[in-house]
């Protein structure tokens, strides 16, 4: 396995063809328009941003709770608010996130264990699996919550579906066999972020809905992640400056 | 290179494994972007010559096992090949390596294509694609914030070319009067290995348009996938109609046999060059038995048609041949199969183009006052703060 920064024939950037470049600029100078007004230029994408934007529908509604069954529950009773849908709509979000979470952790565990021993790691298989196993069960919960509001955990909503978008980047980096362990640990912490900052954002909103009762099992799920960002960054950090010292 | 002087590896030998077509990828950042030229133009070959093979199946009873057999190598070869860009290519980048493909090969071509009609088609269809590149790198830059020269490796220029906007033409006028059965060789193998790299273009941009977000992006993979449905006309217009489809398949598979001895003759990547030397082989077994058929149904000799020495596609920047046709042929338009000044262009394809722009132009709008710049456009704001 490929874990190590190195120097090469990288091809790309205008010092590896320096003349080339040059020639390029200046045809693109003497046979491009001159740009007048940067903020010009940027007005007509603008502008056309806004017409579909003006003109654009959601990328999708939540489902409503309980409807198809006719059962209300008692968490649904509960809920307040205007918009309890906002609740439903970030649960799924977390549901969706998490779930995707395991995933990631199961990629990184292969590239580990692809790797059979040869890396010296700042954490092992074990940290890995506990990092896993906690996202699993963060997703039961989500799954759990939004059951007992009577909302559909298999359904995919609005804020579930953006976040895949946003996220999906991800994992491309952890499961091509190209990259190291570090770029991999990179990625790894834009998802830990993610996650910290969206459980402190769902416990807000669990007791702006009434739903104080969700409220200590996400609070532990904060705690997790807390501790994975941490984690993965103290990792990233430590084989980062260990390579380059 | 005489194309009958070698019998190739016999069909039934030509075999794959999953592993072997899903293989390493070249490096986005390391690899020479001529490697990557290759790839793209090799991958739509092959793509080219399976949509030959399923539409003659169409029409044919008695050649569909020898087609379907040929045809499933080739789906195999174009995975292979397909499967080497790597995945850190974003669609975007790639839509930047494809547009060098269509400047860079359409310039060699046109060099060395020995009728003078046919090379003018080229060079009209280059220009069209030159300012493709542009469009594509002002996009490149101003949505995904990434340099095209990352791509394009210092080889092609990008600045404009004939405006897309302008590009668009009335049917009638992308026609262009076919080549006669007198034609040479290297006349007919061009125009299919064009033709395969424009529609492999024109599928790709028809299937990633759409998975882009941003509106500017859609509507400009839009307004090119249009253009590259006129350039599939324009190139595909060339081949004589008169032939029989025994001999459009022969002189198909022997277009695939030239692509990749240029291929082979020019790759830096040994890896790679073993994929091209290994093709070849293959491509000359297709060959063979393909000229097997063309004895057995039309008593015909393969030798007639194919007994023209070749010489090798150049794999390099055309950059001052490019510059010259750009100074001399910007202007050019097309009225029915012949080329104009714009004074002289149709009433239909102006009433089209004027029909078609009439919400506005994609190309021109992601591209206003767009000049290039290594390090991206942003690095001149950068240099004007720094001064």
């Amino acid at each position: 396995m490929h874990n190590q920064t190195s120097l090469g024939m990288n091809r790309t950037g205008a010092q590896m063809s320096p003349l080339d470049a040059s020639r390029m600029e200046d045809f693109a100078e003497s046979h491009s328009p001159e740009l007048e007004d940067e903020m010009m230029a940027h007005e007509g994408i603008a502008n056309l941003r806004a017409d579909y934007g003006h003109e654009a529908e959601a990328v999708g509604t939540v489902p409503i709770p309980g409807t198809l069954t006719g059962a209300v529950t008692t968490g649904m009773a509960k809920l307040t608010g205007k918009k309890p849908e906002v609740l439903v709509d970030k649960l799924g979000e977390r549901l969706a996130f998490e779930r995707t979470g395991v995933r990631l952790y199961e990629a990184l565990m292969d590239k580990l264990a692809a790797a059979d021993g040869e890396l010296k790691l700042p954490f092992s298989m074990d940290d890995l699996q506990h990092h896993h196993d906690e996202e699993l069960e963060h997703m039961e919960w989500c799954a759990a919550a939004l059951e007992s509001i009577g909302a559909d955990p298999s359904a995919q909503t609005p804020c579930a579906d953006t976040v895949a978008v946003a996220s999906g980047g991800i994992m491309q980096v952890l499961t091509d066999p190209r990259t190291t362990m570090a770029q991999c640990l990179n990625a790894m912490l834009t998802a830990e972020l993610t996650d910290t900052a969206s459980w402190e954002l769902l416990i807000d909103l669990a007791r702006e809905s009434g739903q104080d009762n969700l409220a200590p099992q996400f609070e532990e799920a904060l705690r997790h992640e807390k501790e994975h960002t941490q984690r993965v960054r103290k990792w990233l950090s430590r084989m980062v400056l260990d390579e380059a010292a | 290179m005489n194309l009958l002087d070698h019998k190739g590896v016999p069909l039934e030998k030509q075999t794959f494994t999953w592993k072997e077509m899903v293989g390493k990828p070249i490096s986005k950042l390391d690899d020479e972007a001529f490697t990557r030229v290759r790839v793209i133009l090799m991958a739509g070959a092959e793509l080219d010559a399976i949509r030959l093979s399923r539409v003659g199946a169409r029409f044919q009873t008695d050649l569909r096992l020898p087609m379907a057999e040929i045809r499933r190598v080739e789906q195999h070869q174009a995975t292979l090949i397909n499967w080497l860009l790597s995945a850190d290519h974003s669609p975007l980048e790639t839509t930047i390596a494809y547009e060098q493909v269509a400047i860079e090969v359409t310039a060699a071509v046109a060099q060395q294509e020995p009728d003078d009609y046919l090379a003018q088609v080229y060079r009209f269809g280059l220009l069209e694609d030159f300012d493709h590149l542009y469009r594509y790198s002002a996009l490149l830059d101003r949505l995904e914030g990434k340099d095209a020269n990352n791509i394009l490796q210092g080889h092609t220029d990008i600045v404009p070319g004939r405006p897309t906007a302008d590009e668009h033409r009335h049917p009638k006028d992308d026609l262009r009067d076919p080549m006669g059965a007198d034609a040479a060789l290297v006349s007919k193998l061009h125009a299919n290995l064009i033709t395969g790299a424009e529609f492999q273009t024109h599928d790709y941009y028809m299937n990633i348009g759409p998975t882009f977000a941003d509106p500017v992006a859609r509507q400009l993979y839009a307004e090119i996938a249009s253009i590259e449905e006129q350039h599939v006309t324009q190139y595909s217009a060339l081949v004589d109609p008169q032939q029989s489809f025994l001999e459009q398949w022969l002189l198909h598979e022997a277009t695939e046999v030239y692509g990749y001895y240029s291929c082979a003759e020019s790759e830096s990547n040994p890896r790679i060059k073993g994929i091209w030397e290994r093709f070849c082989d293959y491509e000359l077994g297709h060959l063979h038995h393909v000229a097997g058929l063309l004895q057995q149904y039309e008593k015909r000799d393969a030798a007639e048609l194919l007994s023209e020495a070749l010489t090798p596609i150049a794999f390099r920047s055309q950059r001052d041949f490019v510059r010259r046709v750009l100074d001399s042929e910007v202007n050019l338009r097309a009225n029915g199969t012949q080329f104009v000044d714009p004074a002289q262009e149709s009433q239909a394809s102006l009433d089209y183009r004027r029909l078609i722009n009439a919400d506005g132009s994609p190309s021109t709008q992601i591209a206003e006052g767009y000049r290039w710049m290594s390090g991206t456009e942003l690095n001149r704001q950068h240099l004007r703060r720094a001064a």
